[in-house]
């Protein structure tokens, strides 16, 4: 079924009726061309452009919980294209010309709402280096601008502009950039993908991975063997887990990034505003809902839970950049588990073993990447050969020292990013 | 959570800084090539449980220590220093 205005009207005048299920609940089939292991929004994103892209339809999708049960639901949703280096910047300025197209494409709306995404500087330094990003995300041909204090005041009045230790020099602001219903991004991604004959297995988790002589042949999961010519890895922070059954160790240790979400208020928050102070970012979802957070609570984790003195940094951060947060009460928090490089960027790559693709290595910014995750992967299991918007993200880069993409200049060392 | 430092007793973990696995503490030789250093400093077994880590208590004693813990559940098994398991 097409989703369009007319069938809301149609359904809503015939008793709603009409609604079916999004997907399929398929069994596995004894053998696929292709199989996906996970079933987030990078794993369904990847199944639905090798539909798509590739008419590649003999593929299968292994999901250990419910489809987007992982972290396409554990973010903060911020699509944008602001990054520095080559090989981040065309692949995410790929990325969001993907998100700008995705709701039509998808015949599903997933609420893809350019807000406009601005980083707050605080000193000489920052603005600095806000102006250098600007340029970069220029030259790749996105749009950025450079506000200054008074800029700044125009289109956020009520942050703190004079706070004593980090008062507001001025922003960057990335037009183009916003937030997205990350929900309905897994929902869309998977029905788009079952629509194209894509089967979706839920509860269906992979215990094994087969491999004859150097090549892959199959999956064993809880629900029996499967067989498959290619095997794709795409499990965020399992990564570690799902590799070591193929006997592979990854440059990964997966952390805890933890995030809140405030009581629904009225309307107040109309952009995605981050600062420096904290690694601290903050918008406001469709419910009203205030979404933020900060930085790791730094160390190993998978208990997609944080500790308080996590908390209690991003708080502080919202203090220090908007009073007026503290009148919020915050609802709810979670962590989501993320698979973090040494340099800080992410892996789409072949594996030493024929047959064996890994995506992994998102660290705390998977959500922007989604489409282009999947269309970059979904190339590589068609084709053998990398997309031209991610042909840096290699697995050897850390052996080799050559590609590193480290945005932060902090080293590419796994307890730096 | 809060990690028993051999000198100091059960401290808050903001006292400490998280390092890595504590396969840290074993460091090829020079010359050992590129897959042993690669091994090292990149790689990771990266234990969904039981771990050991290194971490350094920058606010307390100064010491490095061995922490084993679980990433799963938090919870925190103990604490050695680091160049008592290292001898």
């Amino acid at each position: 079924m097409r989703f369009s205005g007319w069938q809301i009207l149609k359904e809503g005048l015939t008793g709603n009726h009409g609604w079916r299920p999004h997907w399929r609940d398929p069994a596995p089939k004894p053998e696929y061309d292709i199989v996906i292991i996970g079933g987030g929004g990078h794993g369904l994103s990847t199944a639905y452009y090798l539909a798509r892209e590739h008419g590649l339809t003999n593929v299968a999708v292994l999901e250990k919980g419910y489809l987007g049960g992982g972290n396409v639901g554990r973010n903060t949703t911020i699509v944008r294209a602001n990054y520095n280096l080559p090989g981040n910047s065309e692949f995410y300025s790929h990325s969001l010309k993907l998100w700008e197209g995705l709701s039509q494409d998808l015949n599903y709306n997933v609420m893809f709402s350019q807000r406009g995404v601005l980083n707050l500087f605080h000193s000489d330094g920052e603005r600095d280096y806000a102006a250098r990003r600007g340029n970069s995300m220029a030259i790749q041909g996105d749009d950025a601008v450079l506000l200054d204090r008074e800029g700044v005041r125009r289109i956020v009045p009520y942050l703190d502009f004079d706070n004593p230790r980090y008062p507001i020099h001025g922003g960057l602001l990335h037009p183009r950039g916003g937030t997205a219903r990350h929900d309905a991004v897994a929902w869309g991604l998977a029905r788009g993908a079952d629509a194209r004959g894509v089967d979706l297995i839920q509860n269906c988790e992979v215990t094994g991975i087969d491999i004859d002589r150097g090549r892959v042949t199959g999956v064993q999961t809880v629900r029996g063997p499967i067989r498959a010519k290619k095997v794709g890895i795409v499990v965020a922070g399992r990564s570690g887990q799902v590799a070591a059954m193929a006997g592979l160790r990854l440059p990964v240790e997966s952390h805890i990034l933890q995030a809140f979400v405030s009581e629904g208020l009225k309307p107040v928050i109309h952009h995605v505003i981050t600062s420096g102070v904290g690694h601290f970012y903050i918008s406001q979802s469709d419910k009203g809902g205030l979404v933020f957070g900060g930085a790791l609570d730094m160390y190993a984790s998978y208990a997609q839970r944080g500790n308080l003195p996590g908390a209690e940094h991003v708080m502080e951060a919202a203090m220090h950049v908007m009073p007026m947060i503290g009148k919020a009460r915050v609802l709810r928090s979670w962590g989501g588990i993320m698979d973090m490089t040494p340099d800080g960027s992410p892996i789409i790559d072949r594996t030493p073993v024929d047959g064996l693709y890994i995506d992994c290595g998102w660290n705390y910014g998977g959500f922007k990447a989604t489409p282009a995750s999947g269309f970059a992967f979904a190339h590589l299991l068609a084709t053998d050969r990398p997309h031209a918007s991610a042909t840096r993200f290699r697995l050897d880069r850390f052996r080799t020292g050559r590609g590193i993409m480290d945005e932060e200049g902090a080293g590419a060392q796994h307890n730096l990013h | 959570m809060r990690l028993p430092c051999p000198l100091c007793g059960s401290r808050d973990h903001r006292e400490f800084t998280y390092q890595g696995a504590a396969v840290m503490l074993d460091r090829p030789a020079p010359d050992a090539g590129a897959e042993a250093w690669d091994s090292y400093v990149h790689l990771r077994d990266n234990p969904a449980g039981a771990t050991r880590e290194l971490w350094y208590h920058g606010a307390g004693c100064g010491a490095w220590l061995v922490v084993a813990r679980d990433t799963v559940t938090h919870a925190v098994f103990g604490a050695e220093l680091a160049r008592q398991v290292r001898r």
